[in-house]
C-alpha cells in the first residue's frame, strides 16, 4: 500500500539537519531556555501527586485495552456521536481526510475556516489541501499563528514556535499581521503580554465572523460520544463555540472507552504537558446542543498509517501517546537539534518512533530517525502512558539494519572478520604483536567516513598485549 | 448560508473506508495479547475528606493561577458583585437565563439578558458576564460549567472580558477530578476553567490573558 503522508516534503536525514541546527546559536539558546524551564516545572507538578506511578500505569492500561479492542470502541463511538446529532466520517489516509473536510467546508458555502491547533490536521497537510481548494485557513493558537505568519514549520508538539524567542516573534507580528488581517499596533514591544494582546486583537475579528471551524481532539469517549480539547488561550473555546459548523479530525487511537477513564488523563496530561495542575480551559462536547454552539458537527476518524503501527507488537505502544510533549522537553538530542531536524510534524523522541512507523523506513530521513537518540531513557521516565521509547527505537533500528545500506554492510563485514580472528588464537596473537609494534603509526579515530566512526576515537593501545603481559608476569 | 444539517447522510464518507479501517484493526490485533481493563489503584482524592480543607485548597489554587477569589455570604453578594464590576469599570453585564436576579440588586451596570439571544458581536461589546457553575474542583483549582441554570450558553462566559463566577460552598465543591466526573453530565456542553485565559507559547513562560476572559473573579458563596 502507499505509505502515509505526514504533511511535509522530503527532508535531509537527521544527522545532516541536526548537524546544521547545532551551529545555530540562537536556536540552541531558545531551546535550552524553554526546555529547561518546562522540565523543572513539570517535575514539581508531578511530585504533587503521590500516586503518579499508579496513574501512569492506569493510563497505560486504558490505552492498551482500547487499542486491543479498537474496532469495537470505534463502532461504539460512532453510534454515540451519531445519536447525539453528529455525523461520523472515516478516512483511510490523508487524501481521504482532506477531501472529506474540503467537501464539508464547500457545502457550507464558506471560504474561511478558523482552526484549533491539531497534530492530526498538520499530519495530513490539511491547510495546504484547503488552500488548494480556495479556502483560507486561519490558525488561532498563538504558537501556530507565529508559525503560520512566519511561513515557518512547527518544531514542538505543544509549542510549535518554541524555536522562536520573543524578539523574533515581535518582528514576525510587525511584518506579517497586516497582510492577514488586523495589523499589529505601532511600537509593539517584545513583552510576552504585549505580544499576546496583539494576537487577541488580530484574531478576535476572525472569531466573531467565523462560520466554520476545524479542530482535532485530545480524547474521544466511546460510551458517550464526547470529544475533549485541552487548551490554554481560549482560541479553542472560540472555535468550538461560535461557528455554525464544526469539523473535528481525530486519529482513531484517541479513543478511550469510558467517561470515567478521563479521570486519569485529566490528571496526567496537564501536568506532563504544561506542568499545570490543570490547563486553563478544557472543552467537552457531545454531538450538538440546541441553542448552544455549532448546529452541525462532523467527526472525521483518521487512520493514515495507524493501523499499520497497531500491527507491530513492539511498535504499537507508540499509539498510546497523548501528545503531551514531555519527552521532547527532557531529550538531550531534541534540546540541541531542535524540532525541524526530525523532518516531521512529530519531533523529538516520540517522533523518532512514530514517524518511521507511520511513513515507513524507506526514505533516508525516516531510516535515520531511530538513531536520533542516545538511548538515555529520560523520555520513558517522563512518559505519562509509559511508552518504552528506547525499546521501540532499538526495534526500529533492527528493521533499518535488516534492510541494509552502506553503513550496515561495513558493520556486518567488520563483525564477520572479528569473529574469524577471535576463533583463531594464533592469528589473534600475531595480530596483537603487529598492532603493538606499529603503535606510533595508528590514527586517532577509526577509518571510514560514516557517522559512527566520525563520532568516536580509537582507544590508545598499550605497549604490549594482555596475553604478552600474562606470559611474563603470571609467576 | 447553508449549513449541513447534522442528520444529512454524509456524502463524502465512503462506506468502504469504514470497513477497510475496521478490517485492518481486526487483522492488526488478531494475534495480540489480551489487555485487561485498568486496575485503578490510584487515589480517589489527594486531600482529607473535609469541606473546609477543600474550600481552602480551591481558594489557594484559584489564586495561584491568577483568578481573584472572594468569600461572602448571600447577604453580601449583591454588594460584592457591584464592587467587582465597578473595580473593572464594567458598565454592561451579560446575564444567563436562571441567574438569581437579586445578585444584580446592587449594581447599576446594564444587565443584558440572553433571551434574544445575544449575538457574538453583542457579547464582544459587553464588558462582563456573571454566572454560577456546575462544580468546582479543589485539587486543580477548576470550575466546571455545564450550560445549566444561571450559566448560560458557552459563548456567554467566553466572549466578555471579565467573568464573575459564583461557586456555592460547600455544596458545589469536590476535592478531586475522580470525585467530580460522576457528578457531571457528559451529554451537556462542558467547559472546565482553571484561571483566566493564558498562554505558554512564548518561551514556555505563562502569560495571562489571550482570547478568553482575561479577568476571572471567583466568588465563594458561603452558607449562613
Amino acid at each position: 500500500m502507499s505509505r502515509t503522508h505526514l504533511g511535509m516534503p522530503s527532508f535531509p536525514p537527521f544527522p545532516e539537519a541536526a548537524g546544521a541546527a547545532v551551529h545555530n546559536a540562537t536556536l540552541r539558546a531558545n531551546l535550552r531556555h524553554a526546555t529547561h524551564t518546562i522540565r523543572d516545572r513539570r517535575a514539581v507538578a508531578v511530585a504533587e501527586l503521590a500516586d503518579w506511578d499508579r496513574l501512569r500505569e492506569a493510563g497505560r492500561q486504558i490505552k492498551d485495552h482500547t487499542l486491543r479492542h479498537l474496532d469495537r470502541y470505534l463502532e461504539q463511538l460512532e453510534s454515540a456521536v451519531t445519536a447525539a446529532g453528529g455525523t461520523v466520517h472515516w478516512a483511510a489516509d490523508a487524501d481521504d481526510a482532506n477531501r472529506i473536510v474540503a467537501d464539508l467546508v464547500k457545502a457550507t458555502g464558506e471560504r474561511e475556516v478558523v482552526k484549533v491547533k491539531s497534530m492530526a490536521t498538520q499530519e495530513i497537510g490539511l491547510n495546504e489541501a484547503l488552500a488548494a481548494e480556495g479556502v483560507s485557513v486561519y490558525e488561532t493558537d498563538l504558537a501556530e499563528l507565529i508559525v503560520q505568519l512566519g511561513d515557518d514549520r512547527p518544531s514542538h508538539i505543544l509549542v510549535p514556535a518554541i524555536h522562536r524567542n520573543r524578539g523574533e516573534i515581535r518582528d514576525i507580528f510587525r511584518a506579517e499581521m497586516g497582510n492577514w488581517g488586523r495589523a499589529a499596533r505601532d511600537g509593539l514591544t517584545d513583552d510576552p503580554a504585549d505580544l499576546a494582546e496583539a494576537a487577541r486583537l488580530h484574531l478576535r475579528e476572525k472569531f466573531l465572523r467565523a462560520r466554520v471551524a476545524v479542530s482535532g481532539a485530545n480524547f474521544m469517549v466511546a460510551e458517550t460520544g464526547t470529544l475533549i480539547v485541552f487548551e490554554s488561550e481560549g482560541n479553542g473555546r472560540m472555535c468550538l463555540t461560535l461557528p455554525e459548523t464544526l469539523i473535528s479530525v481525530v486519529g482513531i487511537e484517541k479513543t478511550v472507552p469510558t467517561w470515567r477513564d478521563l479521570e486519569v488523563f485529566l490528571q496526567t496530561l496537564p501536568r506532563s504537558s504544561t506542568a499545570e495542575r490543570m490547563n486553563p480551559y478544557t472543552s467537552m462536547w457531545t454531538g450538538t446542543t440546541d441553542g448552544d454552539g455549532p448546529r452541525a458537527f462532523h467527526l472525521v476518524l483518521l487512520d493514515n498509517g495507524r493501523t499499520e503501527v497497531l500491527a507491530d507488537a513492539t511498535g504499537r505502544q507508540a499509539l498510546r501517546c497523548i501528545r503531551c510533549s514531555a519527552c521532547l522537553n527532557v531529550c538531550p538530542v531534541y534540546e540541541r537539534a531542535g524540532g525541524h531536524a526530525y523532518g516531521s510534524v512529530y519531533p523529538g523522541p516520540i517522533g523518532a518512533i512514530l514517524t518511521p512507523q507511520l511513513r515507513g523506513i524507506q526514505s533516508e530521513i525516516d531510516a535515520s530517525l531511530p538513531y536520533a537518540s542516545t538511548l538515555c531513557g529520560a523520555c520513558y521516565e517522563v512518559c505519562p502512558v509509559a511508552i518504552d521509547i528506547p525499546e521501540v527505537l532499538l526495534h526500529l533500528r533492527e528493521g533499518v539494519a535488516a534492510q541494509g545500506g552502506k553503513g550496515h554492510r561495513m558493520e556486518k563485514a567488520a563483525i564477520t572478520a572479528a569473529g574469524w580472528v577471535l576463533n583463531r588464537p594464533g592469528a589473534l596473537a600475531a595480530g596483537e604483536k603487529l598492532l603493538t609494534a606499529t603503535r606510533a603509526l595508528h590514527p586517532k579515530s577509526p577509518p571510514g567516513a560514516g557517522a559512527w566512526t566520525g563520532g568516536r576515537e580509537l582507544p590508545e593501545l598499550p605497549a604490549r598485549s594482555f596475553r604478552d603481559w600474562w606470559r611474563r608476569n603470571r609467576r | 448560508m447553508t449549513v449541513t444539517p447534522p442528520s444529512s447522510p454524509s456524502s463524502s464518507s465512503s462506506p468502504s473506508s469504514r470497513e477497510r479501517i475496521l478490517a485492518r484493526i481486526r487483522a492488526a490485533v488478531a494475534e495480540a495479547d489480551d489487555a485487561p481493563a485498568p486496575t485503578r489503584d490510584y487515589l480517589v482524592s489527594h486531600i482529607p475528606d473535609d469541606p473546609a480543607a477543600a474550600l481552602d485548597l480551591l481558594h489557594r489554587n484559584l489564586t495561584d493561577y491568577r483568578a481573584t477569589v472572594h468569600r461572602i455570604t448571600a447577604a453580601g453578594l449583591p454588594r460584592l458583585i457591584a464592587d467587582v464590576l465597578e473595580k473593572h469599570g464594567a458598565r454592561s453585564v451579560a446575564v444567563p437565563d436562571g441567574l438569581p436576579r437579586e445578585w444584580l440588586g446592587a449594581t447599576d451596570a446594564e444587565a443584558r439578558g440572553d433571551e434574544g439571544p445575544l449575538s457574538a458581536r453583542e457579547l464582544a461589546a459587553t464588558d462582563a458576564v456573571i454566572s454560577g457553575c456546575a462544580l468546582a474542583i479543589a485539587e486543580t483549582g477548576t470550575i466546571v460549567l455545564d450550560a445549566g441554570e444561571g450559566q448560560g450558553r458557552r459563548a456567554l462566559t467566553l466572549v466578555p472580558d471579565l467573568h464573575v463566577c459564583v461557586v456555592r460552598a460547600p455544596g458545589q465543591i469536590v476535592a478531586s477530578v475522580p470525585l467530580a466526573l460522576p457528578r457531571i453530565d457528559p451529554t451537556r456542553p462542558l467547559t472546565w476553567i482553571s484561571g483566566p485565559s493564558a498562554t505558554s507559547d512564548i518561551e514556555l513562560d505563562r502569560v495571562e490573558g489571550v482570547h478568553g476572559p482575561r479577568k476571572l473573579e471567583v466568588v465563594l458563596l458561603l452558607a449562613g
